[in-house]
Order: structure tokens, then sequence, then C-alpha cells
């Protein structure tokens, strides 16, 4: 019992390799054996990450739950894991929307076996991004979740699967060189790869020359290498084009995880690296990171409202709720120590937790409708919600917490973003209004086109309505959905006292 | 239970009425319409409460009702929400709840309860009727149930959770939310009919038009909240240190200062929400929902709630301004808005035939009445003309929707086929339709300002003395001709609708509306009549003084600077609002009184192509879908969906790749196959050569290999002793 409550991370990272490995000796003919087993892995994990919630005190400063054993010696690394409040936070949407991915995934017929066990190591890989708390881990984790995801899309995708993948998997790698590199470079000059040494030792150097450069400028070269790994995962305007078409064509669960929680690392990586290995940096820069949210804001929204295919045009809100997170942490950037830093930060990471929710199940409604017409041409549907009208309700309910409707979670985020991030680009902020707006016209272009208008006929008799299996997927998001709306500090008490201790002092 | 849990508790049970029924009862209508309006009930029995307990209370203003509770973390210091229950929320409340309880039990009836269900019929289209054959065994079309009738009542329950939140809140993000809430349901309500393109796009036009103000709104919000620290409006709206500070600080916008920054953008809000111009386009399409949907958007909640929001906020915007002054520039922008528009949709009213319609367009032009109140800095006058005009115009649209049931009963009667909404199709409504008749003539004219029996006819005096009394030329000069051309449209209205002789067969055959939609009506045009005595001015000749200027007292409490321009210098104003009332009833009369069916419209042969601009709103909307519809899509599909990033970045990217590709080719061609390949041919076949030649060496003879093995034995020794003993 001691070694578990010791080791929680540990076993909330590893539950579902274990129960990938567990997989592996299944036979591949049971399929809902198949499936259980790895529901009940991300369940487990789930569980135990509800019991660190339990067990965490929100008034610590500092990293919770931390476990640290030798791993890389030669180097320094360490097999260092804990959270905050933010990673916390995170970690819970993670192991949240996992076994609602993997229930959604139950219609899925070819390969289960594989199918299952790549999801699995997709969670160990996202969750350990979340829990190091040592660079070279974190980069080893950023990079393995690449790899289940990259088969994901390319064996169980759509028709465009092979072009999609291998666009996903350079982008993002293309995008992590600089990463590896930077990272290696810190740790040679640092000589430890832990981060709450490298919060404190590689900011303290300030002065004189790194590898015959001034340190001004390796700093500033290594910031880029960061700020562009991440900007392609989250994914930033101008290097978003690999989202629409990896999540267009990736499985509706794949979906549903790239755009709750894989999208979620890049700004991840903002915050818990960026930020504070960078404080100068990130304040000079913090102008371009504005601009660039601001266009994110704006392209994603104008570039939904000009597709006519559903699953596309879910892609392209995830570029223009992302980004709100990236205003919102480019105004901390500049503004560290206040609490406009505090609240710009809260409201990012709560539209991190909130786009989670609402665009997973944005693709999950959208995998749906395709499971019953085998389109997403929003041009075939019209006048769905008489036939459908439970599952119309419910698209209208997540439809509207994507849009950010007052009441509903992702409101009170944008909010938060919103009057933060005014206080310190005004200008960027008023522009991505604009965004805003176009927020709403996506959102009821899809309405009009799926729901409402004359009914096309020749969906006549062949439409079900949700299931029950499908209800107990979308059910718990709209949960949370409206609770934020509502009482938002369930969860922002977590996320505040975590990001005031990082952004106040 | 304290007064402050009672108004917590307002707004509640219309929220759980819409929970209860989309979850449970959506299927049954009885249960679902009970829930709807017992909820509202008990809100409105809540409001009374709390009404009647406010009142009791001496220095409401000063010390009004209020609790609050944290509700957000944010650093040390969580931002809290509450309610608030000061003057202004009691008179608002006071329409509220009342409007909206006649308004649901109207729906009952309007959306034919108890009826039969049409064979026809279908979820998302209106009824068509249902074929019965009666007790005498005749085939007969009847009124069918609205197949989403359940759907409708958790709708407007949500509608009015909406408002109510937003009435009792004392913050401007509790405020915001309310007012998003009641965005959504009126873009649910508006198309509520869904299956029908024009209702489909009505909603969505509406939605989205009223978005562009919203989200200058927000920005308004943050503003507020930078400059202050609170969103709280006590702790803005009654600090006159505050308030000093913001009128007096720069803007970095056009040298406005604060308080005129964030006054202009939460007004962009009002623009949108109130439907004045130019933001106006949607409330007229919004005609499409069914008629109590109207009246809650035109009446008793959502347009109300924009200049609701412009007359809580009037401290901010007229900060630093003392009556008798020249107007701030932010006051000078409400001014000039609420103004225009309400001359503008007038001229617009007078040449629509469908009576939904003309009603619209006077709503937008009445709500441009109050904000050019507030403008001109007449506080009480825009309350007092809020409150009156919420009676008088739920009125009307209800009794719209009542003589459009009448028709519609005529038109099944006769089989006919025409549109049951358009006026010249009526006439002499007034014998078949008695009650809605008379409590239609009292909306009416309330409406037209008829002197002294109408509520309508003191609040709009108000407005033109507080415009007259602020010297305000311009402004009263140009109310006073609206106020005439509303006198006129509405006995357009009335005359061609009840009186003279039926123009259609299916109008002679209308029938009275029952009684859940006749009760209401009486209701409506009790307040329409009797509700302006609470604010007769002191000096009015004759009955001046009789009654206390309640009201005036009441609300003009709120204000810091007491002693706006409210008081009579001069019997000007007064004049002119019974000139332009009783002239333009008068001409409407005389110029309608005659009109038959197929004849053209008076105004028409008079104003000839005006007349068709007239008729054809200006070509606002065309223009609006030429100007910035099209280009927005072009932009979003063709701009950014296809030329921006399938084009140019993944053209990059496919460049890069293809890039890659090439110089992997010309690797192959030029390094591996030339050189390596070479160089690896070249060990291949040196190796193969020299093991030829040493084949030559194993001969497998015995004494041949003897011989090599002395021959290198002696070698490495004589290379050994050579190399390292020496």
């Amino acid at each position: 019992m001691q070694w578990i409550s010791e080791h929680l991370l540990t076993l909330i990272l590893f539950l579902p390799t274990a129960g990938a490995v567990v997989l592996l000796f299944l036979p591949s003919r049971n399929l809902k054996l198949l499936r259980y087993t790895a529901l009940t892995a991300s369940l487990l994990s789930f569980i135990l990450s509800l019991a660190v919630w339990a067990g965490f005190r929100g008034g610590l400063t500092g990293f919770q739950f931390e476990e640290q054993v030798a791993w890389y010696s030669v180097v320094n690394a360490t097999y260092h894991l804990g959270v905050d409040g933010i990673s916390l936070a995170l970690v819970l949407l993670t192991t949240f929307l996992t076994p609602l991915a993997i229930l959604t995934s139950f219609n899925i017929t070819d390969r289960v076996k594989a199918y299952m066990i790549l999801f699995l190591l997709l969670e160990t890989g996202m969750l350990g991004v979340f829990l190091s708390l040592d660079l070279l881990l974190f980069f080893v984790f950023w990079e393995v979740g690449l790899v289940p995801m990259y088969f994901l899309i390319n064996q169980w995708g759509g028709t465009r699967r092979n072009y999609a993948s291998l666009k996903f998997i350079l982008f993002t790698m293309g995008g992590s060189l600089g990463l590896l590199l930077a990272t290696q470079m810190i740790g040679v000059v640092v000589g430890s790869y832990d981060l709450p040494v490298l919060f404190e030792r590689w900011t303290a150097i300030t002065e004189g020359s790194l590898f015959g450069l001034p340190v001004e400028t390796v700093k500033t070269i290594t910031f880029w290498a960061f700020v562009v790994a991440f900007a392609v995962k989250v994914p930033i305007f101008p290097m978003h084009t690999w989202l629409p078409d990896a999540h267009t064509e990736a499985p509706t669960a794949g979906s549903m995880i790239l755009a709750g929680v894989l999208l979620k690392l890049g700004a991840y990586g903002f915050l818990r690296l960026v930020l504070p290995l960078f404080p100068q940096e990130s304040y000079q820069y913090a102008g371009w990171l504005a601009l660039l949210g601001a266009l994110s804001i704006i392209m994603g929204g104008l570039g939904a409202f000009g597709q006519d295919d559903f699953k596309r045009l879910v892609a392209y809100s995830s570029i223009n709720h992302m980004g709100f997170v990236v205003l919102g942490i480019a105004a901390a950037a500049r503004a560290i120590g206040s609490t406009t830093a505090v609240m710009a930060v809260n409201g990012a990471v709560l539209q991190m937790l909130m786009h989670g929710l609402s665009s997973a199940g944005m693709f999950f409604l959208v995998g749906v409708l395709y499971d019953r017409t085998h389109t997403r041409d929003l041009k075939e549907f019209g006048g769905l919600y008489a036939t459908l009208p439970v599952y119309g309700t419910i698209l209208l309910f997540v439809s509207m917490a994507s849009l950010g409707l007052p009441g509903l979670g992702g409101f009170v985020a944008e909010f938060q973003v919103v009057v933060g991030s005014w206080q310190v680009f005004p200008l960027a902020t008023a522009v991505s209004m604009l965004g805003l707006f176009f927020t709403g016209a996506y959102v009821l272009k899809a309405i009009k086109k799926v729901l409402t208008g004359p009914f096309n006929e020749k969906w006549t008799g062949k439409l079900n309505e949700i299931t029950a299996r499908e209800l107990v997927v979308i059910i718990p998001p709209m949960i949370l959905l409206l609770l934020t709306g509502l009482l938002p500090s369930w969860i922002m008490e977590l996320i505040n006292q975590a990001v005031s201790r990082w952004f106040l002092s | 239970m304290t007064i402050q849990t009672l108004v917590w508790l307002i707004p509640l049970p219309p929220l759980l009425a819409f929970g209860l029924i989309v979850l449970l009862t959506h299927r049954r209508r009885k249960l679902s319409h009970g829930l709807a309006i017992g909820s509202a009930g008990v809100s409105w029995l809540a409001s009374m409460l709390v009404i009647i307990q406010a009142l009791r209370m001496p220095k409401l203003a000063q010390t009004p009702i209020v609790s609050d509770i944290a509700w957000l973390p944010l650093a040390n210091d969580p931002i809290r929400i509450g309610i608030l229950v000061d003057p202004l929320t009691v008179v608002t409340l006071f329409f509220v709840s009342w409007t909206v309880l006649m308004i649901f039990i109207y729906s009952v009836g309007y959306h034919n309860f108890g009826q039969p269900d049409g064979e026809h019929d279908r979820p998302g289209l209106p009824p068509k009727g249902a074929h019965i054959t009666d007790a005498n065994g005749q085939a007969q079309h009847v009124p069918s149930v609205e197949p989403m009738y359940s759907r409708f009542f958790a709708l407007i329950s949500l509608f009015a959770f909406g408002m109510y939140l937003l009435v009792v809140t004392d913050n401007l993000l509790t405020l915001y939310i309310g007012w998003e809430v009641m965005g959504l349901c009126s873009y649910l309500l508006i198309g509520f009919w869904y299956a029908k393109p024009s209702a489909r796009d009505a909603g969505m036009k509406a939605f989205l038009t009223t978005r562009i103000g919203d989200v200058f709104m927000l920005l308004g919000l943050a503003a507020l909240y930078q400059v202050t620290g609170t969103l709280n409006f006590r702790a803005t709206l009654a600090n006159p240190a505050v308030l000093g500070e913001l009128a007096a600080a720069t803007s970095p916008v056009l040298g406005l200062s604060w308080a005129g920054l964030i006054a202009i953008l939460l007004f962009i809000g009002t623009i949108g929400k109130s439907a004045q111009f130019p933001l106006h386009v949607w409330l007229p399409d919004a005609m499409e929902g069914p008629t109590p949907v109207s009246a809650m958007i035109h009446a008793a909640t959502m347009v109300s709630a924009g200049v609701y929001l412009m007359v809580r906020f009037f401290p901010l915007l007229t900060a630093g301004w003392q009556p008798g002054e020249a107007l701030t520039p932010a006051m000078q922008v409400v001014a000039t808005i609420g103004t225009f528009t309400a001359i503008f949709a007038a001229v617009i009213a007078l040449g629509q035939n469908d009576i939904k319609r003309v009603l619209a367009y006077s709503t937008i032009s009445q709500l441009g009445f109050m904000l050019a109140a507030v403008g001109v800095g007449s506080f009480v006058a825009a309350a007092f003309h809020l409150v009156t005009h919420a009676f008088f115009k739920a009125l009307l649209f209800l009794g719209s929707g009542s003589v459009i049931h009448g028709m519609e009963h005529g038109v099944m009667h006769t089989g006919e086929h025409l549109d049951p909404q358009d006026m010249r199709n009526m006439g002499g409504l007034r014998r078949t339709m008695p009650l809605t008749f008379w409590t239609f003539l009292a909306g009416g004219m309330a409406l037209a300002g008829f002197p002294l029996v109408t509520a309508g006819f003191w609040s709009k005096d108000e407005i033109l003395a507080g415009a007259f009394n602020g010297g305000n030329w311009v402004v009263f000069v140009t109310l006073a001709v609206a106020a005439l051309l509303t006198a006129f449209y509405t006995m357009r209205l009335i005359t061609l609708t009840f009186l003279g002789q039926p123009r259609t067969t299916a109008a002679g055959h209308a029938q009275e509306s029952r009684r859940e939609m006749t009760l209401p009506l009486a209701v409506l045009a009790f307040f329409s009549v009797t509700l302006g005595w609470v604010g007769i001015p002191q000096d009015f000749p004759l009955i001046g003084g009789i009654l206390p200027n309640w009201l005036d007292e009441f609300l003009g409490g709120m204000l810091l600077t007491h002693g706006e321009a409210a008081l009579h210098h001069s019997n000007i104003p007064l004049w002119t609002s019974l000139i332009v009332a009783l002239g333009g009833l008068t001409l409407g009369w005389l110029a309608y009184r005659r009109q038959a069916a197929g004849q053209v419209d008076i105004l028409e042969r008079g104003l000839g192509p005006v007349y068709s601009l007239i008729q054809n709103k200006f070509y606002v909307d065309e223009l609006y879908s030429l100007v910035f519809i099209r280009p927005a899509v072009w932009v979003s599909e063709t701009l950014v969906a296809k030329w921006i990033d399938l084009g140019i970045l993944d053209g990059i990217l496919h460049g890069i790749a293809n890039f890659g590709l090439w110089l992997g080719r010309q690797l192959l061609r030029w390094i591996d196959l030339l050189v390596i390949t070479n160089t690896g041919n070249a060990v291949a076949s040196g190796t193969g050569k020299f093991g030829g030649w040493l084949r030559r060496f194993h001969t497998g003879r015995i004494q041949q290999y003897m011989v090599m093995a002395m021959f290198l034995l002696i070698l490495t020794g004589v290379l050994f002793y050579a190399l390292v003993l020496v």
C-alpha cells in the first residue's frame, strides 16, 4: 500500500503501458476482452489521478508527489516526476479523456489489439510530458507520443491518411529538432537536466559567453528553438497546416485525443519550460507571440468558416481556440509578477481544459454523424434535428460550449484571457475580437447545415438516434463544461494557486 | 428567509423548469407548460415580494439590497458576483416579471394547447392544422397543436432566466452572462421553426448581428476592469471619486476619456442588442419566430436589456457632465444614434404591410427614443419609457398574434390562400375580435402617445421635455417628427386592421382568440393605461401635483448629481406632445379609413419611388450583403482556406518536401551511384582479385606450406629484431 501511495505518478504513467503489455498476450479474436482491458487500464489511471488530486495540497509551494531515481547518470538525467496545479489539471484532462476515447473506439473492428495497444502507449507518452520534471525525460516522452499517433492515423485513418500522417510526424519532428539541440546544450552548460535545478541555475547565467558566443545570443537561439517546437504543436499560425489534415484523417478517437490533449502539450511546454527558463526572452518577444496568437485566432476562425467538411471545420476551430491560450501566455510573459499575468494564465490553462472537453466532444459528435452517414460534407446534411432530437440538442450544447457561450466553461476561460491580455496587449486583443466573431459564424454555419433547414430526404429512415454507449461518452464532458460555466472554482482553485505561485512573485 | 436570499432565488425557477422540461417532461405537454408557467409564477411572486419590501426601504438608492459570493478565484482576491436591488432594479423587475408571466400564459393558447395533432405537421415547421369531423359529422379544418410544444416552453423558460439574471445582478460579468444566454435563446426561438429556411436564416442573422455588438461590449468590460479593477456596479457607478478619475483620465483612443471610451464600447453592445442603426437589421427578420417570442424579444426582455445597460451605466456615460452643459462626446454618440434610429425606423414602419413588421420597426424607433433620452442626460425619462414601452409593446405584439390567429382561423374556414399577417387582407376585425380590438387600441394609443389617459404619453412627453430643456434642439425636433410618424403609422395599423369593412372573406370569418390569450392582453392593457400616472410632472397644467411624481423621486435618487433637467421651464414640449400625437392619429385615420381591397396605399400614390425606398428598408440589407457578408465569405473560403493555407503555407511545405526529394535523388545519383557504388564495386572486385591472387598459394601441397611458414617465420624474426630489439 505504501509503495502505491509513494509511486502514484509512476503508476498513473505506466498503468496504460502495463495494459498494453497485457493486451499483447490476449487473443486477438476476443474483441470484447481487448476493448474492456484497454478501458480498464485507462480507467485505473484516471482513478489514481483522482487520488492524486484528492491528496494534493493547494497551499504548498513547489511540486508534489515527487519521485526521483537515477536514470541516465552519465549525463545526470534522472527519472524525476512531480505535479503542480497546472500539470495536475492537464493530467486529469488526459486520464479523463482517454477512457472516453477508448470507449468511442469500441466500434473499431479492424486489428483491435494493435489499435488499443497504440492508444494506451499514446496515453503514457502524453502523461509523461505532463509529469516529467527532467528536461531529457520530457523530451523523450514528447517524441514517444508521436509514434503511436502516427500509426493510428496511418493505419486507421481516412482516405488521405498517408499524406496526413506523414505531414503530422515530419512537421512535429522537424519542429522538435531545435528542442533536442537546445535541451542538450542546456544540459551540458548546467550539468543537470533536473527542472527545479534548471529553473534556478539556467536563469542565473546572465553574463559571460558560452561556446564562444555571448550568453544573450545563445539564450535567444535556445529560446526560439523551444518556441518553434511548441508552436508547431499548439499550433500557432503559420505552423498550423498539419493540423487540419491530421485531425480530419485521424479516426474519431484519434481526433479527440489530438485536439483534446496533444495540442495542450505545446501550450504546456510554454508554461512549464519557456516562461520559467527564459523570463527575459519571453518578456522581450511577448509582443510577437501575442501577434501570432491573435493571428491564430483570426485565421483559425476564418479558416473554419471557409470549410464545407464538418470535421475540417472543427479542426480549424482548434487553431482559433488555442490562439487564446497563446494570447494569454504572451500577456503573462510581459506582465509577469502582476495579477494581470495570473488572470491571463488562469484563463489560458482553463481554456486548455475547456477546449480539451469541447473539441473532443465536437470531434466525437462529428464521428457519430459520420458513422451513420459516411460523409462529412456539410452540404449533404440538413434538417436532421427533427430526426435526431437528442443528438441535435447535444450538438447544440457542445457547439455553444465551443463558441464560448457564457454559462459554459469556455466563456470563463476566454473572459479571463481577454480581460488579462487586454491590459497588456490592447491592440492584439481588440483585433482578436474579429476571430471571436467568426467563432460564432462558423459554429452557426455548422448547425445551420447539419441540424436546420429543410430535411434532406436522402436520409429518411437511415439515421439512428445516438446510442447509450455514445451518451456515456459525451455526457461527462458536458457536465464538466456546464459546471465550469456556473461554478468555475471547482477547478480554478487548483489552477489559480499554482499560477499565482509562478506568476505573482 | 432574508430578502437577499429571495433575490438570489428569483432567476432560478425558470432555469430549473428549463432543465426539467428538457430532461424529463419534453414528451408531456401539460406538464411542460405547467412547469414553465409555475416557475414564471414563482419568480413573479418572489419579484413582487422583493419589490414591496424594497419600496418600504426609505433610502433604497443609497443603501440598496446587496449580497455577493466569491465566484472566480484570481490570485489572492477572487472576482465576486452578487445581487443588487436598487430603484432601477425595482422598476425593471416590475415590468419583467409581469410581462414574462403574461407571455407564458398567452403561449399556451397561441400554440393551440388541447387541439388535435395535425396530420401533416412535423417538428421544425409551423402547424398546418388538422382535419376533424365535428359532432355533427361535418369535416372541419381546425388549428393543430405545435409539434414542438414542450421545446418552446423550455426555451422561453431559459430566456426568462437570462433576463432575471441580468436584472438582479450586481456586476457586469453576470449581466453579460444573462445577456448572452438571452442571445442564444433568441437565436433558437427566432429560428424555432428551423426547417423553414427564412426562420433559420433570421435566427442566425440575429445571433451574428448582436454578436458584433457583444464582442465590443466584452472589450468594454475588459477596459472597465483594467481601469477600476472591478466589475461591480456600485463600486464604480455609485462612487464619485472613481467616476471623476475616469472622466479625467484620457484613454488612448481618439482622445476620449476612459469613462467615454468604456461607455461607447458598452453602447456598441446596446446597438446590437437593442437593434439600433446600423445593427438594426436583425430585428425585423426576427418576426419569423412565433409571436410570443416577438413579444419577449421586443418588449419584456432582450431589446430592453440593451437600454437597461445604458440606463444602468448612465453615471459612467455622463461622468464629468453637469445638467445644462454641452454633452460629452460619448453622450453625443448615444444621442445621435438614438435620435437617428428613432426617425429612421419610424419612416420605414410607414411602408410595411406585415402587421408584425410594423411593430418591429416601431420597437426599433421607440428604443431610439429611450437612447436619445439617455444621450441627452434624461435618466428618469429613459427608464420611464423603458417600462411603459415594455407593457404596451408586449401588449401590441401579443395582440397582433391574436389578430393573426383570428385571421388564420378565417383562412382555414374559407380555404383562401392569403397571408394572414398582411394588413391589407384585414379590416373590420373590431366586430369579430372585440377583446383583441379594445386592448390593442389601448396599446396603440399608448404607443402613439394619446394624451393623459395612456402611459406612453407621459413617458414620451418626458423624453421630449428632457431634450428641449437641455437645449438639444436637433434631438427635440427630430424626436417630435418621429413621434408624429409614430402616431400616424399606429393609426394606419389600427385602421387597416380593425376599422372599416373586412377586405377579404377570411377577415370576415376571423374569430376571437381563446381566454389564455385574451386575459394577458387585458392585464397588459391595464398597465399600458395606468402606469403613466406614477410619473406626472409636478408642474403639469391642471392635474400636476394631484398625484406626486413618485417615479422621478424614486429613480432620481440614484443619481449622484440630482437635478437633471426634468423641471419644466416651458410648456412647449407639452404642446408638441399633444399636437404630434393627436395630429398623427387624425392624419392616419383620415388617410386610411376608406382603404379598399386592392387599392394602392395612399403613401405609395403620394411618394412614388421614395415609397419603394421605404418599403425596401433603404436597401440596408442588400448593402450589408454586398459590403460585408459576401467579402467575408470570400475571405474565409477562398483567401484563407484555399490561397493562404492550401496555397502558400502548404505550398512552401510541399516545396521543402519536394526539395528534399530532389536533393535525395541528386545525392543518390551523384554521390551514391557515382562515388559510393563505384568505390564499393572497386572494393568488391579488388577483393575478388586479391582472393584470386591468394588462391595461387593454396595449392594443397604440404611441402609448399612448410616452405611458406618457414619464410614467414624468418621474416617475422628479422623484423622483430630490427624494430624492437635494435
